[in-house]
């Protein structure tokens, strides 16, 4: 290992010294408000970009780097970008809400830029080791955000229950990354994957190992049976907190989870397209019938994540090149989508408390036309209608799920897709067709933030764009296709 | 005796395995939480104990250091500043409980003992050379485990000091008293 090794890995270290920087930087300038100090997070957010670009892509197929611990390949390269680019909306839709709420912001920064850093990590791992390492920086700095608002006590509670279920599932995580190093002695992928390979594995042990990493991951992805921390953890994080958590550590926690079984463990398909059928279907089901109920906007939209999961997952049962960038493209997409969603349900305030109730969206198109008109792409978007992003998602998801032979699965997600449009346009029906002053409350109110408004706005031009134009998104996603072992 | 001194290594590990589980069920059996305690350093020792049995020194060392000293430190720590003898056992909370910690215990015995008949008894054990050699070399289980450590794992062991640093950060921002503005003039967060 010479100093030339740790070139690629410098995007990396640039975002730990950032965050140590943001979060030194953080005691003088709180006085300032939060704007300066995310101002500082999101250049070097952008800095790290540029690294990335200069240094940290590959130049001639998957590079490994650090003794084999770190791949850098297109795949990585892919989520971590998307990675920058949400955390940086969730940033500036956090900058107000912090002032608002009176909590100091270096920490915040500090904590979004290590989670960053153990995301990069953990798509770039080529090691079981390096993998859950990252896995668990990225963990343990988001149970930090969720309970980040600690005077309130919804947020304590969220935080507490992610904390320990997370903790529970890392726990059977490790367990079945210990199985597997136990049968195959290793813990790099591409020897446990060329290990499987030729050899007909009936290793009872070995499909535990897998069984298990894959419950861990169903976790952290919140896929039904092991989703009950999502809907209130998701409730009581602060919600830029919560838009992050819905999008980046779920995009990520999908590329491990792609990494591993559609690369790694790819020749014991036989084995587990089972059970991540079964996940895929009960989390379509289950997210989106549960999300017809919900009263509060924040919990409505941490099923409808739960049910996006499922849908994700039915890329994975596929199995195929397909299948993958279908994943890949549908996890740019919802990003944009659900951070724009829960922007305006920062921005909406009611008689000073957040406007989460979906009564708040009442009346909202004739008072706030341009905002109500955002959130109807959102919406369109997530319950997959044509001229949105969403829809071209789920094609390349239904055509490549179809395209492998699970035809039952497609139409459960199809089916489902329309049950999700009960949920979703309750707010819509709300926004232009209820007078929200006709209860004799005062109406919610829409906050003008510039910098959120900034950040819902790029969402909401992607949403449409890649919508309408998805061939370069599409051609970025295929280029991920060159990754270790696929 | 000739069986005892044949089999010495076996028996020996055996009574430590004996007092490891005996000390580890201690911990949750004994109602005083100070008893509780000393029956967790002394299983921490056991474990020690039977990490030198595989000849991993180093491990064993570490785990008397870290766990056996500044661990178990840091729970004294917290018995004696709360007042244990004035909290009330919340005996519904438990209750409830009761059922669920029972079963997900029994899963994991299942588990472990899944992988201990499938795995360990199928394959028998090696001889621990694999704890002190690198690359085929053989050197001592301490130089093994640094030699692994800072050169093909430098990447896990860096990361891992960040995930202390967000540890600490975490403990602060739960520990202070107000949403953290205090020192900027900003006074307390909102309570609503």
């Amino acid at each position: 290992m010479s100093l030339a090794d740790f070139v690629p890995f410098l995007p990396e270290i640039f975002l730990a010294v950032a965050g140590l920087a943001v979060l030194l930087l953080g005691i003088p300038m709180g006085s300032r408000g939060s704007r300066p100090i995310i101002a500082i997070s999101i250049g070097a957010l952008a800095a790290t970009a540029v690294l990335i670009f200069l240094v940290g892509r590959p130049t001639a197929g998957p590079q490994l780097i650090l003794g084999d611990m770190l791949v850098i390949d297109q795949f990585a390269v892919f989520f971590k970008v998307l990675v920058l680019i949400a955390s940086a909306l969730a940033l500036l839709m956090a900058s107000g809400y912090l002032d608002r709420a009176g909590y100091s912001s270096g920490e915040f920064a500090a904590l979004i830029l290590f989670a960053d850093l153990g995301m990069f990590v953990m798509v770039s791992g080529a090691n079981l080791a390096s993998l859950y390492v990252g896995l668990e920086l990225m963990a343990l700095s988001v149970y930090v955000l969720v309970g980040y608002f600690k005077l309130e006590v919804k947020s304590n509670e969220g935080a507490v229950k992610y904390f320990v279920l997370g903790a529970a599932s890392s726990a059977v995580l490790l367990y079945g990354i210990s199985l597997i190093y136990g049968t195959t002695g290793s813990l790099d992928l591409e020897t446990i994957r060329s290990s499987l390979t030729g050899v007909p594995h009936q290793n009872v042990l070995l499909m535990l190992g897998i069984v298990l990493v894959a419950f861990g991951m169903l976790f952290k992805v919140a896929a039904v049976p092991f989703h009950v921390w999502t809907p209130d953890a998701y409730e009581g994080a602060p919600t830029p907190v919560t838009a992050f958590i819905s999008v980046a550590p779920k995009a990520v926690a999908f590329a491990m989870f792609l990494r591993l079984f559609a690369g790694t463990f790819a020749s014991e398909v036989d084995h587990w397209w089972m059970l991540l059928w079964i996940a895929s279907a009960a989390t379509m089901i289950y997210g989106n019938v549960a999300a017809l109920t919900q009263d509060n906007v924040k919990r409505m939209l941490a099923y409808s994540s739960i049910a996006h999961a499922g849908y994700a997952l039915m890329g994975l049962v596929a199995a195929s090149d397909n299948g993958t960038w279908a994943v890949l493209m549908y996890m740019g997409v919802y990003t944009f989508m659900n951070l724009g969603a829960f922007g305006f349900v920062i921005l909406l305030e009611s008689k000073g408390y957040a406007g989460e109730r979906i009564e708040d969206f009442a009346g909202l198109a004739r008072r706030h036309p341009a905002a109500a008109a955002g959130m109807l792409i959102f919406m369109l978007g997530l319950a997959g209608i044509p001229p949105t992003a969403g829809f071209m998602g789920k094609l390349y998801l239904w055509a490549a799920t179809v395209e492998a032979g699970y035809v039952v699965l497609a139409v459960i997600s199809v089916i489902m897709s329309a049950v999700s449009l009960y949920y979703y346009f309750r707010s819509v029906v709300q926004m232009y067709l209820k007078d929200g002053e006709a209860e004799g409350e005062a109406a919610a109110q829409m906050l003008n933030d510039r910098w959120t408004g900034t950040a819902i706005a790029v969402c909401a031009v992607l949403t449409l764009v890649i919508g309408l134009w998805p061939a370069p998104l599409v051609g970025w996603a295929k280029s991920g296709l060159s990754a270790l072992g696929f | 005796m000739d069986f005892l001194i044949a089999n010495f290594a076996e028996i020996l590990f055996y009574c430590l395995a004996f007092l490891t589980v005996a000390s580890a069920i201690g911990v949750v059996a004994f109602k005083s939480p100070v008893h509780a305690a000393l029956s967790l350093l002394f299983c921490f020792v056991m474990v020690a104990a039977l990490f030198l049995l595989r000849h991993a020194e180093l491990l064993a060392a570490v785990q008397v250091l870290v766990y056996g000293g500044g661990i178990m430190v840091l729970f004294l720590f917290v018995i004696m500043l709360v007042n244990v003898k004035d909290l009330k056992l919340e005996q519904v909370f438990l209750s409830g409980i009761a059922p669920l910690a029972v079963i997900g215990g029994v899963l994991l015995g299942v588990l472990i003992a899944f992988g201990l008949v499938f795995g360990v008894l199928a394959s028998g054990h090696g001889d621990g050379t694999a704890l002190r050699s690198v690359d085929g070399d053989e050197i001592g289980n301490t130089e093994a485990i640094g030699a692994v450590l800072y050169t093909k794992y430098l990447v896990p062991f860096e990361v891992v000091s960040v995930v202390l640093l967000v540890a600490m950060i975490a403990a602060i921002v739960f520990g202070r008293r107000s949403a953290g503005l205090e020192g900027a003039g900003g006074g307390g967060g909102k309570t609503s």
